[in-house]
Formats: structure tokens, C-alpha cells, sequence
């Protein structure tokens, strides 16, 4: 099951440029929120450190409080532990190409040990049922390369690749935004299906996107949380002004 | 859950990862360390070695102290200048053609192939190419022979860099010569060679050094002489040759005249490299490729 | 300026440059012609034989290639196995770990080790080298590892195992700065994507670098190889030049390229010189083959598409 997030006093640099400044918000469990916000407003920078993903960038670095359930993520955990927490699926499809559709899905558990051919079998089919990618896979499981997939079939795998470790918490960075509108689709279907048992962050710079799966929004400006609420509320009655522009189109 | 990772697993896991990061470490350690070893003991020896002799006097024979290895050095300028001067119009011709004529057309592709693949001939190969070529038809060693020996060694890279190079050149820079109706043979000449040059010339200068250092296309080209170079049609002295030559002797005065004969040699490539990377930022080894 | 003259100047201009560049192809079959003709003596004499028969006998007119075969082979993959695990660390190091201000000076580093040339990395041996595998490896090696049978016989500090440690100096850079290139190639979103099931630096190395590099690295170890197989001063000086098949690793023994080195100018006869030909005909045609496979290989994930399985 998922778990929530809180994170306070969040701030982020990538060398001299302050990409997130003080982000203070709670994020609800088994629930999808979306994060939205023109390009470069520190959205990607925020998820990124949810899964402290932004300091494998050399010149990058966070400071603050993020709580996932009860564990300070910066303090009590090492970054390797904090990823197999919280999985990430990422704005291009990213597969391993030279692994086949099964081993895409248990590379996270064999990283983690597990040798037991019967429960690796059962993972894999569970996950892959789970990111309704099963029965367009099911006979070349073993065969195929999972870069052999079409775009949105690929994004899927590697939804099914981050939950095969059982995480409790998914994080999206815009994961549909390289691909195409029935493929989108899938994906916004999958977020439905899965916010029930995961607790997901989805980026994106797409604001129907957002209405369509998200119960809670965040609107970020230029590094600042500018407002954070329950979506019916953001797209219908934003408190902020800045808010209201962006949503109404009335912004860059 | 059941199948959450246990703290065993994690900690092997830490442990290999510490284990991997010691040794990429070590072997960083492991592979400049000889090169430091390298240049260290050359320094030493070579300085202790060196002296104003060893660039005016010609070799004395064995037994007599003393003596130098000017004739090698001019020897080995001789050479190398012949070999720049037939080598790097050539490599820089076909540099041309590949970027300015060749675009991604298969005959382009393949002959950027045969300059790789050329690359990866053993100089010794050269040698006995050049001696087959040159030197039995002439029936004598020459210097000639071994300036055409390092001038197929320079091509390929001379060709590589200069396409490289070329291809930095803006296209709009050509279009606005080509616009004015100037022809492109002009525009080439005057525009894009111009504008790429400093790049062409570290092009040489790198190929110049790969090919400074050679030894084994002068064993049966140059062949060795102790008197000072006459004419291009006779055998030469040159100072790669002439450190193996000593290298390989039982006396010590020849072992010190190799080793100032390596100071030398290493200097003068060492420079040219440096100055090469400190201009374009490149590397030795991304000449040829 | 003439419209009319500026067409003439420029076809001849257009054909002087093919010209150029036709030149490296005429290179290539004019050295394959040459050597193919000098060494027609030898090739007739003794047929493919000649890659078969393990005596070399100047005096009686014998010639066979395979000491130098085996003493070459065995040089280079003994080279290949010091240095393939040094590169490849260097190579990681360097992408994956170091700081990016040490970056540019390490590799700047170990491409000196290329341009030091190989009759120096020959003198050098002779005088540090070979007196330290004398005294102290040499030693080491017959107490701790005689068992293996590897280190049989007198060692004398040149031969087999001297020639392949300084020919693992001289292949590392080449090898090391090829995987470094197809290492960077590998796009970031493979790390990212290693990294965020939770794996450890090394477990990123392993499965989102190494793993999609393979085949470029594999392209860089042949790479490696063919420069080791025609290597030749450094080697001569040090590997005892002996035409048998060696028995121990501190065994003197030849080189296909070492051998046309020392005997070439002291060849009395015309098939005496035209066996040493073919021998240097062997070596360019097999170090084409090997470049040409390497250079397919580092092409495909270079510039290829790397994201493709295989």
C-alpha cells in the first residue's frame, strides 16, 4: 500500500541557480497528484527529489524535510533504499535494450536478491497485468527485447518495471508526454487503475492530463509551490491570480 | 510484503559496490603510474646525458667518448618534412572532398572506412611497403623512401581531422559566399579551409607526432648513416633509429646517447601534443577516428 | 571572374580533391600489390604451408611461420588480459566517478601514454623493466604461481611475459579512450533508469553502462588487439627474439612483426626476403580484418542507434 509524503522547507540548486525554493506541501496516500506548471518552474526538480534522483546530478543539491511514511528520506535512509521505495518512470521510455521483456520486469528484484524462479514468474506476470501490458506480451516474454516495443508499449514496461518492486510511491515525470494521444490514454487509465494500491506523482505540463487523473494539483511558478489543492478546486476556483492565468491560458 | 529486500542483501550490495569503486581507483592508479615512471626515469637519465655535443657533433665510433647525434636530428627533420610535405596535402585533399564533395554518399563512406581502417596498419608494414616500392627498384636506402613510409602513415589522420574540422565551419558561412557567385572551388579554398584552419593545422601537428616517434618504418628506408645527410637518395640517419640502434648495444656511452636521444624525441612530440589539446581541447587518440 | 572559367576551375578543383581522396584506397591495394609480388618467391615455394610449419631455418631454406604466429597470439592476448580490466576501469572511472574538473586532466594523462613512442617504452624496458621482472617479479611469480606451470625455466627478465606487460602499457590508451567514447554514448535515461529501481553505483555501471556498451567495448578490446599484433620496436627489444614455440611465459620468443624487424636488412637470398614479405603480407591483411571488425563495431553504438537490442 502507499504511503504519504510530507515534505517541508524543500530547496534545490543545480550549481548557482535556485530551482526550488522553501516547497512545503503533504501529499496524500493512495491517491494521484498532479504537479503542473510551465516549463522550468521546478516541477521535475521537485519529483526528482522525492526520490533523491536530483543529486545524481553532479552540480545538483537539496536541502529540507521529505517524509515518505515515516522516514525522513535525506536523514534516515541511503539513497539506494529511498529508490526501491519510490519508483520513478520517466518522460522517454527508458527500457533496457539489451535485456528481454521478462528481465526488463524483474531487473529490480534481482537487484534486490531475489534468485526464486517461481516468484519472479509471478511478479512479472503480476506487474505486467497490472500496466495492461500482459496480453500484448504474454508469448515473447522471453524473446523480445523490451526496446523491440512500440513507444507507448515501452512506457508501460517500464511502469511495470518500477512496480514489480513493490514500491510505495511512483513517481511520473511527464510519462506521456513523448508519446502519442491513444498511447496517452493507456497510460491516463493506468494512473486510475493504480492510484488505489500506489500513491503517484505525476508531472506534467498538460492540464487536462491533470483534471483527468490527479484528486490533488500543485501549480508551481519559478520554483515557488504557488498553490496546491484539490484539482476540482485549481482548475475551477484557483485562490491565487497566477494560478487562474496559467489555467486560463492567459500565461506564457 | 514478500518481497522486500532484507538488510543482508543490502549490505553485500554496499560491499560490492565499495569493492568496484577501489578498483576503477586503482587501475586510474595503475595506468598513469607508469607513464610518470616512464617520463620520471627519462628526465633523469636524459638530462644527466645531455649536453651542447649532443646537438653539434656527429657519432664517434665505439670506444671514443663523446660524440653526438646532430646528423640524427637533422636526419630526422629531413625526413619528416618530406613526409609532411607529401602526407598532409593529400590527407588534407581528401579531407575535402569527404566533407565538401562526399556528403553521406558510399563511395564518402568507404573511403573514410579504408582511411580507419588504414590507421590501424602496423608501421612495420610501411616499412616493408616503402622498401618493396622505393627501395628495391632504386637498389639503395634513401630518406626519400622513408618520407613516403611516414607520408601514408599521416594521411589517414590528416583526412579525418580536416573533415572534422570542416564540418565545424558554418554552412551559412559557404552560402554567403557561394551567393556572391564566387565558385566553390574559391569558397573552399578561401572560406572554408580559412575558417577551419586552426583546427587542419593541430590536424597535422597531431599526425605529425604519431609519426615523429617511428621507428620501424625507418629500419628498411632510412637504414641508418654516421655522417651528416647529403642528398634525399641516400640512406639517413634519424633519431628514432639511432636511439634503438644504441638501445640495443652492449656499451654504457651508447646507452646515455639513447637515452638524450629519447629526452629529445619525447620533448619535441610531448610539446606538439600538449600545444594541440591546449588549442582544440583534443585528444592524441581522437585524431584518427 | 568568369562564369565560364569558374565551371572549369571548379570540376578540376572537384576531381584534384577525389583525386586525394581516391589515393587512400590506391594506397591500400598498392600495398597489398607490392607485398603480394615480393613475396610470390615464398608463396609458391611453400603454399599455405608456409602458415603451418614450426621451423624457420635461414641456413637450409626452411621458413615457417608458426613460432611467430604463436609468439604473436600469445603477446597479444597476454597483453589483452593486463590491460582489457585496466581500460575499462580507467574508462569508468573517468565517465562514471571522477570529479568533472579530474576529468579532462586524467584523460589527458593517459593519452600521453600513447604518444611516448615505441622505442622509448623499448629502451625503457630494457634498463627498468626487465631488470625488476629479473630480480623481483620474475621470482615472485615461479615461488607463488610456479604450480601452474607457467613460469617453468630460467628467467632471464626478457621474453614473453616482459614483451606483453609493455605491450599492455601501449594498447591501454587505445583501448581506454575508445570505451571511454562508447561509454559516454550510452544515454543518461539508462542510469537514471538503473538508478531509480534502487541499485548502487556499480549495479548502474553493470547493467546501464557496461552492459549497453558491450559491443562497443568489445569493438575498443579488438582495437587493442590489432595494435598489439603489429607492434614492433618495443617488443623486439624485449622479447628475446628466440623461433620456437615458448614453453613458459619467461620464455624468449618471437613476433611475426619482431622477426621482419631484426632479420629483414640481414636476409641473404631472395626467399630468405620474400618469407619475412609474406610474413609482413600476413600481418597487414589480418590487421585490416581485425580493424575493419573493430571499427564496425565502435561505428554501430557510436553513432549508430544505440537504444537498438541486440
Amino acid at each position: 500500500m502507499g504511503v504519504g509524503i510530507e515534505v517541508e522547507d524543500l530547496n534545490a540548486w543545480y550549481g548557482q541557480t535556485h530551482t526550488l525554493k522553501g516547497i512545503n506541501l503533504q501529499i496524500p496516500a493512495n491517491s494521484a497528484t498532479a504537479l503542473i506548471g510551465p516549463s522550468g518552474c521546478g516541477k521535475s526538480t521537485f519529483v526528482r527529489c522525492l526520490n533523491r534522483m536530483h543529486e545524481t546530478n553532479p552540480v545538483a543539491r537539496a536541502e529540507g524535510t521529505v517524509r515518505v511514511g515515516n522516514v525522513d528520506i535525506y536523514k534516515d535512509a541511503s539513497p539506494v533504499e529511498v529508490r526501491r521505495r519510490i519508483g520513478m518512470v520517466f518522460e522517454r521510455p527508458n527500457p533496457f535494450p539489451t535485456m528481454s521483456i521478462y528481465d526488463n520486469v524483474a531487473s529490480g528484484l534481482k537487484l534486490n536478491g531475489f534468485r526464486n524462479k517461481r516468484v519472479l514468474d509471478e511478479v512479472v506476470e503480476r506487474s505486467l497485468r497490472q500496466a495492461a501490458l500482459w496480453d500484448e506480451v504474454k508469448d515473447h516474454l522471453k524473446s523480445k527485447s523490451g526496446a523491440s516495443l512500440s513507444g507507448g508499449q515501452q512506457q508501460r514496461l517500464c511502469i511495470a518495471r518500477a512496480i514489480a518492486v513493490d514500491p510505495e510511491v511512483l513517481l511520473m515525470d511527464e510519462p506521456a508526454s513523448a508519446l502519442d494521444p491513444v498511447s496517452t490514454a493507456k497510460i491516463e487509465d493506468l494512473i486510475f487503475q493504480l492510484k488505489d494500491e500506489y500513491t503517484i506523482v505525476i508531472v506534467t505540463h498538460n492540464m487536462q492530463q491533470a483534471a483527468r487523473v490527479a484528486e490533488k494539483t500543485g501549480f508551481f511558478l519559478s520554483g515557488h509551490l504557488v498553490e496546491f489543492d484539490s484539482t476540482h478546486k485549481i482548475f475551477t476556483n484557483p485562490s491565487d491570480k497566477r494560478t487562474e492565468d496559467y489555467i486560463t491560458g492567459r500565461f506564457g | 510484503m514478500p518481497h522486500r529486500p532484507s538488510r543482508a542483501n543490502v549490505g553485500r550490495r554496499q560491499a560490492a559496490n565499495h569493492l568496484f569503486s577501489v578498483l576503477a581507483i586503482l587501475s586510474t592508479v595503475l595506468v598513469i603510474a607508469p607513464l610518470f615512471a616512464i617520463l620520471v626515469y627519462l628526465l633523469f637519465q636524459g638530462v644527466r646525458s645531455l649536453n651542447v655535443a649532443f646537438f653539434t657533433h656527429l657519432p664517434r665510433p665505439v670506444g671514443e667518448p663523446g660524440g653526438g647525434m646532430a646528423n640524427s636530428i637533422v636526419g630526422s627533420g629531413i625526413i619528416l618534412a618530406l613526409a609532411s610535405l607529401l602526407g598532409i596535402p593529400v590527407g588534407i585533399g581528401a579531407g575535402i572532398y569527404l566533407y565538401e564533395f562526399g556528403g553521406g554518399k558510399t563511395l564518402a563512406n568507404a573511403i573514410r572506412f579504408t582511411a580507419d581502417v588504414l590507421n590501424g596498419v602496423p608501421s612495420i608494414v610501411m616499412g616493408i611497403a616503402a622498401y618493396s616500392l622505393i627501395v628495391v627498384p632504386q637498389k639503395h636506402f634513401s630518406a626519400f623512401a622513408a618520407g613516403v613510409a611516414l607520408a601514408i602513415m599521416m594521411v589517414p589522420t590528416v583526412t579525418r581531422t580536416t573533415e572534422e574540422m570542416l564540418a565545424t565551419v558554418p554552412n551559412a558561412v559557404r552560402e554567403a559566399a557561394l551567393g556572391l557567385g564566387i565558385p566553390k572551388w574559391r569558397t573552399v579554398m578561401t572560406v572554408s579551409l580559412k575558417t577551419a584552419s586552426p583546427g587542419i593545422i593541430t590536424g597535422c601537428m597531431l599526425a605529425f607526432a604519431r609519426v615523429a616517434g617511428e621507428t620501424a618504418p625507418l629500419l628498411f628506408t632510412a637504414f641508418g648513416n654516421q655522417f651528416w645527410p647529403a642528398s634525399l637518395n641516400e640512406p639517413i640517419a634519424a633519431l628514432p633509429l639511432q636511439i634503438f640502434v644504441y638501445a640495443v648495444s652492449p656499451y654504457d656511452e651508447w646507452h646515455r646517447l639513447a637515452w638524450a636521444g629519447a629526452l629529445v624525441l619525447i620533448v619535441l612530440i610531448m610539446v606538439s601534443v600538449t600545444l594541440v589539446r591546449v588549442v582544440t581541447g583534443r585528444g592524441m587518440l581522437n585524431g584518427g577516428h | 571572374m568568369q562564369r565560364g572559367s569558374g565551371g572549369v576551375a571548379d570540376r578540376t578543383f572537384a576531381a584534384l580533391m577525389l583525386g586525394c581522396a581516391l589515393s587512400i584506397f590506391a594506397i591500400v591495394a598498392l600495398i597489398l600489390g607490392i607485398l603480394i609480388l615480393r613475396s610470390r618467391l615464398s608463396l609458391h615455394e611453400f603454399g599455405f604451408s608456409f602458415f603451418l610449419r614450426s621451423d624457420w631455418d635461414p641456413v637450409r631454406g626452411s621458413f615457417g611461420a608458426v613460432p611467430f604466429i604463436w609468439g604473436t597470439l600469445a603477446s597479444a592476448f597476454l597483453a589483452l588480459l593486463i590491460a582489457v580490466p585496466l581500460a575499462l576501469g580507467v574508462a569508468v572511472f573517468i565517465n562514471e566517478m571522477c570529479p568533472r574538473a579530474l576529468r579532462t586532466p586524467i584523460s589527458f594523462l593517459t593519452e600521453l601514454l600513447a604518444a611516448i613512442p615505441s622505442v622509448v617504452y623499448g629502451l625503457w624496458a630494457i634498463f627498468v623493466l626487465v631488470p625488476i621482472m629479473r630480480r623481483s617479479v620474475g621470482p615472485f611469480l615461479k615461488k607463488f604461481f610456479g604450480w601452474t606451470g607457467l613460469f617453468h625455466g630460467p628467467n632471464f627478465g626478457i621474453g614473453l611475459l616482459t614483451a606483453s606487460m609493455i605491450l599492455a602499457i601501449m594498447v591501454l590508451p587505445v583501448i581506454s579512450s575508445i570505451a571511454r567514447d562508447v561509454i559516454k554514448a550510452v544515454p543518461n535515461t539508462q542510469r537514471e533508469g538503473v538508478l531509480a529501481l534502487g541499485a548502487t553505483r556499480w549495479e548502474m555501471v553493470r547493467i546501464g553502462v557496461l552492459r549497453n556498451a558491450r559491443i562497443g567495448i568489445v569493438g575498443a578490446v579488438i582495437l587493442g588487439l590489432g595494435r598489439a599484433l603489429g607492434e614492433t620496436m618495443a617488443v623486439t627489444m624485449v622479447i628475446g627474439n628466440h623461433a620456437a614455440i615458448p614453453k613458459s611465459l619467461f620464455a624468449p620468443a618471437y613476433t611475426l612483426a619482431s622477426v621482419i624487424a631484426n632479420e629483414f636488412t640481414e636476409a641473404t637470398g631472395d626467399l630468405y626476403l620474400s618469407a619475412l614479405i609474406e610474413i609482413g603480407l600476413a600481418l597487414f591483411l589480418v590487421t585490416i580484418v581485425v580493424n575493419a571488425i573493430a571499427r564496425l563495431l565502435v561505428f554501430m553504438v557510436t553513432r549508430g542507434n544505440t537504444a537498438r537490442a541486440v
